[in-house]
């Protein structure tokens, strides 16, 4: 009986889980372990490389899709990563391990006046990958993604080789891993140069466009004269009204006269979310979200909250840089609301001459396909010198697409119809959010020679591919 | 169920749900010890059955043997554990060596394997787990504490795999039959309401084709006698020779 063997391999010996996209859409069972340093990483590393089973990196399992999922292989939990190794609050200079998360980083920086330079919408995900994805915020368009503020890193590649990376040294590693999708090798250490604020507020002002075109203007008027700008888009109206929707525009504050109120509002309780909502505890909300999930019922929320905000008009506000930055976090577990099949993020990013029309298509492509996007939101970008980018002079559209069983090869259909349009007019995608791209538009979005580019800088770290993910698998990167 | 997996499939209930499978068109993986008994089940229906060697108690082979499968068919949908021992225990015998085997065979092997599968299955908000427990797992009695144990702990882990995964979708279904007509049983006189595996199978694919997560008896009106022997007091029981 080889109940007696010594050790069990990773192969047999390793538990299942069962790991989910951030959406929820895409799941796998997985083998995990959970290395605790970097010396365990090399030798976990190896032991996987012995027994042929593929790598991928998982953080917080933030990513929308697939990334940091693994169906043949095992996955690396790296959340045990999360040590701040420096910060330098002269320079505003961060040293961290991969697993810290942003709210980790900003709680540590904040009193000294310092905010990460770019942010998602939710300030749960790690670093590691946030850089894997070159994850990008609502100041896009000005600041770029989060590759461009990072100083340099450490990579450790499938061999267990130690890699330091900056536009100084092992440049072409630090372009391709960055956006790389782990599949470089893993970041056990990086630098971030952070943000000088001077004030722990923003000034908010929100601003309604009562069509696309209309928010489209607005958006372009107020790109000179803000830091953030970011629109939520209705999608559930037809007409004239079509892409209908609200701005949110930041300022941060400039030559604010010092007072007890000013600093203050860097102290990390003065940036945490409300406990309550409405008088209710902020853990229950999903529940009351569920039945609003709906075409109906998103249709009525839509018509409120615009409703509210055309009422309201636009009258600037004081906000903490967490109340305006991570609008996910507001209600915990917000996903589950969407129900068991749980739904996909599917962000387009349109160039510039093409956007408005290519948007306006989408949007009324979805309502007669009565495939709604519950979520619409629109930002603005600019290129970036990374090798696997999303960025691109233009325009990003993130749709929120509820999936249930009935729907979802037919919304699988519909996005890679999607794409298609998309990639007729030379658009790109975000692996961030990414659960539905098909191989081949992947090889078209991305190109050739930024492929071969990859391919090669694979072929010198990892020849035997020995780090993979089931999202590198469906776009058959090689 | 098109895709299958049946774990002790040589003979017996296993065998008669691995060949209506089949003959319903599924592609099924067999597995038990013997080649020459598996090809014995594999000549029913030819080209729809593909035998692999599996000791049930060899538990770190499940893994990869699992995966080489799913390989294999390119996917499977559903598992069916059917391994199960009942040696004969003499009045007054008190066997270790026997004890252990049931439980390795009738339980663990059966978490190796269904851990896998429920795991896949999760993961894929769909596919089927019959486990093949058993009346005798309903109460502990005198006859044979290894075996009821083995069953009881069985019932258990199904009910709790069901609870813990038809949520996600996963069809959980726990089979206690009656006395049927195999090598388990042979030698054994006067067995009420015994009937033939290919009868149990049939009863057994409809339970698990139903898609609901049940548990059930079979013959059904088992259920009836199941529910008086629950019910009987310990001190009566004990008395008694059931």
């Amino acid at each position: 009986m080889s109940r007696t063997a010594a050790k069990p391999s990773l192969r047999t010996g390793a538990s299942l889980q069962v790991l989910e996209g951030f959406g929820r859409a895409v799941s796998a069972s997985c083998r995990v372990l959970a290395p605790r340093d970097v010396t365990e990483l090399r030798a976990m590393l190896k032991a996987a490389a012995a027994e042929g089973l593929p790598v991928t990196f998982r953080g917080a399992g933030r990513s929308y899709g697939d990334a940091s999922l693994n169906s043949k292989g095992i996955v690396f939990d790296m959340t045990s990563f999360r040590r701040l190794l420096h910060w330098d609050a002269a320079a505003g200079i961060a040293e961290f391990e991969p697993g810290l998360t942003v709210e980790d980083l900003w709680r540590r920086t904040i009193e000294d006046g310092y905010w990460p330079p770019v942010v998602p919408g939710t300030m749960r995900p790690t670093f590691g990958g946030i850089l894997a994805m070159n994850v990008h915020g609502k100041n896009a368009w000005k600041v770029g993604p989060i590759g461009e503020h990072v100083l340099d890193f450490d990579l450790v590649t499938a061999d267990g080789e130690l890699l330091t990376c900056s536009r100084e040294q092992n440049v072409d590693v630090f372009h391709a891993a960055i956006g790389g999708m782990g599949l470089l090798g893993a970041f056990t250490r990086i630098r971030l140069q952070m943000k000088k604020v001077e004030s722990g507020l923003l000034q908010v002002t929100p601003i309604t466009g009562n069509s696309l075109e209309e928010v489209f203007d607005l958006f372009e008027e107020n790109l000179g004269a803000r830091d953030y700008l970011v629109a939520w888009v209705d999608c559930m109206v037809s007409g004239k009204s079509l892409g209908r929707g609200v701005l949110h525009a930041a300022n941060y504050l400039h030559g604010v006269p010092d007072s007890p109120a000013h600093r203050e509002s860097f102290h990390v309780e003065k940036q945490g979310l409300p406990p309550t909502i409405m008088g209710l505890p902020r853990s229950i909300l999903w529940h009351f979200m569920a039945p609003f999930l709906t075409n109906f019922g998103t249709r009525c929320t839509n018509a409120v909250k615009f409703a509210l905000d055309s009422w309201k008009g636009q009258k600037a506000y004081l906000q903490s840089h967490v109340g305006f930055a991570f609008l996910l976090d507001y209600v915990p577990n917000w996903r589950l609301a969407y129900g068991a099949g749980g739904f996909i993020q599917y962000q387009v990013f349109l160039p510039h001459a093409h956007a408005r029309t290519a948007l306006s298509d989408i949007l009324k492509r979805c309502l007669a396909a009565d495939l709604p996007p519950y979520l619409g939101v629109l930002k603005r970008h600019r290129p970036d010198p990374f090798l696997l980018t999303h960025g691109l002079d233009g325009w990003s559209f993130a749709m929120d697409f509820k999936v249930t069983a009935d729907n979802r090869a037919l919304l699988w259909d519909f996005t890679h119809e999607l794409s298609e349009a998309v990639l007729a007019l030379g658009g790109r995608f975000y692996m961030a959010k990414d659960g539905v791209l098909k191989a081949d538009q992947a090889k078209r979005f991305w190109g050739g020679t930024a492929l071969a580019t990859f391919a090669a800088l694979r072929n010198r770290l990892d020849p035997q591919r020995r780090l993979g993910s089931d999202m590198a698998s469906r776009l058959e990167l090689r | 169920m098109s895709k299958v997996i049946v774990v002790g499939a040589s003979s017996g209930i296993g065998a008669a749900v691995a060949k209506d499978l089949a003959a319903a068109g599924a592609k099924v993986a067999i597995l038990a010890r013997r080649q020459d008994e598996l090809n014995l089940v594999a000549a029913s229906h030819p080209g729809q059955f593909t035998s692999y060697l599996h000791d049930a108690s060899d538990f770190d082979s499940v893994p990869a043997l699992f995966e080489r499968i799913a390989s294999d068919f390119g996917g499977v949908d559903t598992l069916v554990y059917a391994a199960g021992v009942m040696p004969t225990l003499a009045e007054g015998e008190y066997s270790f060596g026997k004890d252990r085997l049931m439980i390795d065979v009738n339980l663990l092997g059966a978490m190796a394997w269904m851990n896998q599968a429920a795991a896949r299955f999760e993961a894929a908000r769909s596919g089927t787990i019959v486990g093949i427990s058993s009346i005798a797992g309903e109460r502990g009695r005198r006859g044979n504490p290894g075996y009821c144990t083995s069953k009881a702990a069985l019932s258990t882990y199904l009910e709790s795999l069901r609870n813990r995964s038809s949520r996600y979708g996963v069809n959980v279904v726990t089979i206690k039959p009656g006395f049927i007509d195999t090598a388990m049983t042979r030698g054994m006189k006067g067995l009420l309401w015994l009937i033939s595996p290919e009868q149990a199978s049939t009863a057994i694919v409809a339970m698990a084709r139903k898609g609901n997560s049940q548990s059930g008896f079979v013959p059904s009106r088992w259920a009836l006698v199941a529910f008086v022997i629950r019910n009987i007091p310990s001190f009566i029981f004990r008395k008694t020779n059931v």
